[in-house]
């Protein structure tokens, strides 16, 4: 019943030609069976009277002209769901590869989804506590909201997506998160990490997997964060549940895409990359977030390696131009030793201020943070002052600013990778570093909370601290 | 006669959002095509031959050669009439709220939806009587469309005659509310009119800008002001400020009506609007600023064909208010992601790319665009003006403004907001950089701001302008070799420069007593400063030492202006009197113990 093909004209990895085709959807899904009996899947990118442009996703080795054959299933790329997809592992086009049964779905979902609507999206304004000072203090996650985590090589993204995923929890609920990740390209090691991690903490049981790793095909990348934003929105939001995704490498995607758009010889934009990187990577991101009167929702932690440690590189620049801030880690940081290195300066959540403040976190979190963001800007300026000039060339207020500095590194930043921090100790930390400041140079603070807090912390701590 | 039945062409191929069609009759450029069995709305973007390029706003997964084209023989077109005011809208005037009742959550294709509310009955009011010869704009009658907008019944363009019969009461926006008679004939009148998007709305002329768009940003009315009818570009890279900036100006700016467009951008940002406006109360009108407010959403993920399209249909609301004689001020966030459309077609339709694979046409688009801006002698016999002041966020790439988007943007907008990242990384809000960003409004406003605020108030800004490019070149220096190699005076330079920065620059966007800041309470809070600027230096040359002029108590009081409220204006006075009494005690004591 299916349209079958034996007429390939054209090979060029991972494209290919098919002939005398007739009316082939467009992204419709092909199998290809070889001729020694395996079979690939691929996804029509280009379709014309008569011909398809097909992307392989396993590559085309093995596929010669005359022999394989391509049908054509009639359907876009779908995503079989039902509850019992937790706890379940699956590769990267959603075969389960942990030995268990076949998903006998309730539903088959069409893997790119469809575009919220605007008006039906509810704000996120759920403080979520990760127990991560750096996090939680200055570029608090919210509930719904998408978040990347900007890393290098070498850096400990993986334990502090972890560890996020293990002391994720929103104040005053019981229910904890459903994980779904989604690896994209990266190694074993790497991935059997979140795995023992996952189940470890016993989190496994609410958690679906979509694996594809550095040596399993490059083109699948392209489905797999796709499998796993629809499982997400299928648990969430036909299943009530709150949904945490872990995209991780999303710079594993991005190349990917790029080697498709290369073997299509179409116009590159930057670096290389396809002029519609941007809205490629939106139609990923921009499937997190809340549906009013609905319970669940999808927060998104995707993960990034910045290539050369480059910012400006399109990566990063385009995903920061997407999500609602970045968690940047710094390798400086790093070298001195401290975990979490989260490079705070450049670090955002755009959300952050809808969901602190009274009866969510406390009433003087976002005037404490902007604060404790300028001392520490305004101290690492004079550390470079002084690195350059030498301490004596500070004015007194620069030195103090870069003792700020040091002891905030040292104090706020670093913590333990199971330190659990509440959001009270958090900001407790950041009041006893901001009384190392004249009260004069608290402009970020307005005057109430000076009152309370400034002086009751600094009364109840000058008599334990001085001397 | 005979009837062509054979009105359908058919899909030949399909390419992302680019469809090619065979065999389509009287295709013509820029009309509206249906595209496939589900009629997929698309537009005519190119005809060679039997061959019609069509750019389709809706996903196109699942398309096939073969299936049925037609076209719709008009041009992508928006409905003009009440209903507009508080509502949201897709990027081809698809009310939203409309899909969300009919389709749930997700936006599925193929989905219809007519802008303008059908049953809805609206009072009309005639202002003409009958037998009145009328031209295209004349006001026929008025609806009150919300509680702070009289939405005005025009003649549409092309149009004249005489009133025959017009008359008050309920009606829809179809109904015809009056009748003339034309040389062509009677002509009936409804409360609805279609305008093709990309033909600007036309007008008498253009007028000289010559009234501030107050917007309570600090940095903008007091430094780098526009104009109502002005434009401006407000760039930056990710996180930097461009979305707060422009949602600050859709709530605070003295317009009458806002067109917020969110191009290509983050779902999220639309919800917090949709929100938040509704609660928020207009300082001008003491309505909530829904009540002015109309919004275009085509979100990122959204198809790109219908962001393209989205700029074109936010600015032809906008013009058709600005016609009633309304100062419209439109926002587009962001305007790098409609060229990026632009660019995403153009490579689809394998045309010869220009700079970074943006189109050739690049240039010309983004001028037509912000050339559709402007204070205007609206088309009728009465003397009526209106504005449109346009605002494009620019989102560069690595936040590198030498990128076609940027430069072909600042040959046409009149005032440049520069935001800068290492200002947002210290959390200097708005993170415009002082020393990049222009007006060229600052001649045409000058006797504004004389007459209406201070009659000083363009030589503080120049002084503080001068004060802040000193402190650039001072800390260069203290890079190099450090505070000492400074003379007092030099040093004091740059305490004034920060409490400029600090105490006047920054502004809290989410702090409700430092979102707004009227023009009077501006130029006393920089009044202070400069006050304080001018006593110390007095102070220095009569010899008294820095750590003196550091350590007046009222410094404490400088430092918190920003949160005295706007109905206490006289405690900045106070504290003006303060500085002067304090430098002055100061001076006597130093005096005295140097006896
Ligand atoms: N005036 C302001 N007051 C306080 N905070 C601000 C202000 N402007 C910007 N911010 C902070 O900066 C963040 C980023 O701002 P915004 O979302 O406007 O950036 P953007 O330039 O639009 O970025 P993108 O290009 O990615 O959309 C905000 O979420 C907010 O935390
Ligand atoms: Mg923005």
């Amino acid at each position: 019943m299916y349209k079958e093909y034996t007429t390939i004209s054209e090979i060029a990895d991972p494209l290919l030609n098919v002939e005398q085709v007739a009316d082939a959807h467009y992204m419709e899904i092909v199998e290809i069976e070889l001729s020694d009996g395996s079979r690939k899947r691929g996804q029509v990118l280009m379709t014309s009277s008569g011909k398809a442009l097909i992307q392989v996703f396993e590559g085309t080795e093995g596929i010669g002209i005359g022999q394989a054959r391509v049908k054509f299933l009639g359907r876009v790329m779908e995503l079989p769901v039902s509850p019992d997809i937790l706890g379940r592992i699956f590769n990267g086009s959603g075969v389960p590869i942990d030995g268990g049964p076949e998903i006998f779905p309730d539903d088959r979902l069409d893997i790119n989804g469809n575009p919220m609507n605007p008006v039906a999206r509810d704000y996120p304004i759920d403080f979520i506590q990760t127990g991560v000072s750096a996090i939680d203090g200055l570029n608090t996650l919210v509930r719904g909201q998408k978040l990347p985590i900007f890393s290098a090589s070498g850096l400990p993204h993986a334990r502090l997506a972890a560890q996020i995923a293990r002391q994720a929890k929103v104040l005053g609920e019981t229910e904890t998160f459903a994980v779904v990740f989604g690896a994209l390209g990266i190694t074993f090691e790497e991935a059997n990490y979140f795995m023992a991690e996952l189940r470890n903490t016993g989190a496994i049981e609410r958690s679906v997997l979509f694996i594809n790793l550095a040596d399993d095909p490059a083109v699948e990348r392209i489905i797999t964060p796709r499998m796993a934003l629809t499982a997400a929105e299928y648990l969430a939001f036909t299943r009530d549940m709150q949904v945490l995704v872990i995209l991780t490498d999303m710079t594993n995607y991005c190349e990917a895409l790029r080697e498709i758009s290369a073997a299509r010889r179409e116009v590159p934009g930057r670096r290389g990359y396809p002029g519609y990187l941007y809205t490629d990577l939106a139609s990923l991101y921009e499937r997190a977030g809340r549906i009013r009167g609905k319970k669940g929702s999808i927060t998104q932690i995707p993960i990034l390696t910045m290539p050369e440690d480059d910012k400006t590189h399109p990566i990063p620049d385009l995903t920061g131009y997407i999500t609602e801030g970045q968690i940047i880690l710094s390798r400086q940081l790093h070298r001195k030793g401290i975990y979490p290195p989260v490079d705070i300066l450049p670090s955002l959540s755009r959300l952050r201020d809808k969901g602190i403040g009274k009866g969510k976190t406390r009433e003087d979190h976002s005037d404490v943070a902007n604060q404790l963001f300028a001392a520490y800007a305004r101290g690492r300026e004079a550390v470079e002052l002084a690195t350059i000039l030498g301490e004596a060339s500070l004015t007194d207020t620069d030195r103090i600013y870069m003792k700020f500095a040091e002891r905030f590194e040292a104090t706020f930043i670093r913590q333990g990778e199971y330190e659990n921090r509440t959001i009270d100790e958090t900001l407790n930390i950041g009041w006893e570093l901001l009384r190392m400041l004249p009260k004069e140079e608290l402009k970020r603070i307005r005057d109430g909370y000076l009152d309370t807090y400034y002086v009751q912390i600094k009364e109840a701590a000058a008599g334990v601290q001085e001397g | 006669m005979v009837m062509n039945i054979e009105k359908k062409g058919v899909i030949f191929s399909v390419n992302g959002p680019v469809v090619i069609a065979q065999n389509l009759p009287d295709a013509k450029m820029y009309d509206m095509a249906r595209v496939g069995t589900k009629k997929l709305a698309g537009e005519i973007i190119g005809i060679h031959g039997s061959a019609v390029t069509i750019q389709v706003y809706e996903e196109t997964a699942g398309l096939q050669p073969g299936e049925p084209v037609e076209t719709t023989h008009e041009p992508l077109s928006v409905e003009l009439g009440p209903g507009l005011i508080g509502n949201i809208f897709d990027g081809t005037q698809r009310p939203l709220d409309v899909i969300l009742k009919s389709s749930g959550y997700f936006i599925p294709r193929g989905v219809e939806a007519i802008p303008l509310d059908r049953t809805k009955k609206w009072d009309f009011k005639p202002v003409v009587k009958i037998g009145i010869a009328v031209q295209p704009g004349d006001v026929l009658g008025e609806v009150q469309e919300s509680t702070t907008i009289v939405h005005k019944i025009m003649v549409p363009p092309g149009l004249s005659g005489t009133v025959k019969s017009i008359k008050p009461g309920a009606f829809t926006v179809e109904q015809t509310i009056a009748v003339l008679d034309t040389p062509e004939g009677e002509k009936k009148i409804s409360m609805l009119q279609r305008w093709p998007v990309r033909t600007p709305r036309p007008y008498v002329r253009k007028l000289n800008v010559d009234e501030p768009l107050i917007t309570g940003q600090r940095v903008i009315d007091t430094f780098f002001p526009i104009a109502k009818g002005g434009v401006a570009c407000i760039p930056g890279p990710f996180g930097s400020g461009k979305t707060v900036v422009q949602h600050q100006l859709a709530k605070w700016s003295n317009a009458e009506v806002i067109v917020f467009i969110g191009c290509g951008e983050r779902g999220n940002e639309m919800t917090d609007v949709l929100m938040e406006f509704p609660e928020l109360i207009d300082p001008y009108t003491g309505e909530p600023l829904m009540k002015r407010t109309i919004l275009i959403a085509n979100t990122s993920n959204m198809p790109v064909a219908a962001r393209e399209a989205s700029v074109y249909t936010g600015i032809t609301m906008a013009e058709y208010y600005r016609d009633m004689g309304y100062n419209v001020a439109l926002m587009a966030d962001s305007t790098s992601r409609w060229a990026e459309a632009m660019r995403e077609i153009s490579g689809r339709l394998e045309e010869m790319p220009g700079d970074e694979g943006f189109p050739a046409y690049l240039g010309s688009r983004i001028a037509s665009f912000y050339e559709r801006s402007g204070k205007i002698q609206c088309l009728a016999q009465e003397d009526r003006q209106g504005s449109l002041s346009v605002i494009g966020a620019v989102s560069p790439p690595g936040g590198d403004l030498s990128e076609p988007v940027t430069q072909n943007t600042l040959r046409v907008v009149q005032v440049f907001w520069g935001l800068e990242d290492r200002l947002a990384y210290k959390r200097h809000f708005p993170a415009i950089n002082w020393l990049i960003s222009y007006s060229l409004y600052i001649q045409n406003l000058e006797s504004y701001f004389k007459e209406n605020v201070g009659f000083d108030f363009s030589d503080l800004r120049a002084l503080a302008m001068r004060i802040l490019q000193q402190e650039a070149e001072l800390e260069e220096i203290v890079r190099l070799v450090g505070v000492e190699s400074l003379s007092f005076k030099e040093r004091f330079i740059l305490e004034v420069a920060r409490s400029i920065r600090e105490d006047f620059l920054q502004q809290n966007a989410f702090v409700d007593i430092d979102t707004f800041t009227s023009l009077q309470k501006q130029y006393l809070m920089l009044k202070v400063v400069l006050v304080y600027y001018q006593e110390g230096m007095k102070a220095l040359d009569q010899g008294l030492s820095l750590r003196d002029i550091l350590s007046i108590p009222v410094r404490e009081r400088i430092g918190r202006i920003k949160f005295v409220p706007e109905d206490q204006s006289s405690k900045l006075k106070e504290i003006i009197s303060e500085i002067q009494d304090q430098m002055k005690a100061k001076m006597r004591g130093e005096v005295e113990s140097n006896v």
